[in-house]
């Protein structure tokens, strides 16, 4: 299956809105661009139909070189956490998409 | 930020775009991601992330409030897997990141 990529996303947006390929290319980057800022911020992003991206924090743990058993401490971080919304689980799984959460 | 907050922010920055074309094509980025998905593709967005679907096995659960058990179908679920640039930028500053570049 082919993997979608922001070229893909270009012509569609392309197509569907009337602006030039070029115009269409920025604005797609432009959105992308704001939601990498907000993450950057710690701010979550909720997308309402689609999921919410959100920031986690991580605690220092040891983990281990898998290949040497060699053990190597993991610095406290950041994570970038998606949580799909319903509507988005029941269209990968072919369902109509309701308003009854089934899970 | 709510999608609508970004559809607001995008078309305060482009004062040349209608609203309603910016809302047109916020919507269609996320509901091609969507389709993508639907049909089983990835969506690889460099910079920022990798949208991929798992597959999960059926397996029989369990009703947590009265212990029968249920079987739960096998499914598919989405997955984010955020990119270099985006895992750079919201580690900026952290111990972690100084540690990278050292």
């Amino acid at each position: 299956m082919q993997t979608v990529t922001r070229a893909f996303l270009t012509e569609i947006i392309y197509a569907q809105v009337g602006l030039s390929r070029n115009e269409s290319a920025d604005l797609l980057e432009s959105v992308l661009e704001r939601m990498c800022q907000c993450l950057a911020e710690g701010e979550t992003v909720k997308i309402s139909g689609f999921g919410t991206f959100s920031i986690r924090q991580k605690g220092r743990r040891i983990g281990r070189n898998p290949k040497t058993g060699v053990e190597v401490p993991i610095l406290p971080r950041r994570v970038t956490v998606f949580r799909p919304s319903h509507v988005l689980r029941a269209h990968i799984n072919g369902e109509t998409p309701s308003g009854a959460d089934e899970a | 930020m709510t999608k609508s907050e970004l559809i607001g922010e995008i078309a305060a920055a482009n004062p040349h775009l209608q609203q309603a074309d910016v809302e047109m094509i916020v919507a269609t980025i996320f509901d091609e991601i969507t389709a993508a998905l639907a049909r089983g593709a990835r969506v690889e967005l460099r910079g920022f992330g990798a949208f991929t679907v798992k597959r999960r096995d059926a397996r029989t659960g369990r009703n947590p409030r009265t212990g029968e058990t249920v079987p739960v179908d096998e499914k598919f679920v989405p997955f984010f897997k955020a990119g270099k640039e985006l895992r750079e930028r919201i580690n900026a500053g952290t111990a972690a990141s100084l540690a990278e570049k050292s």
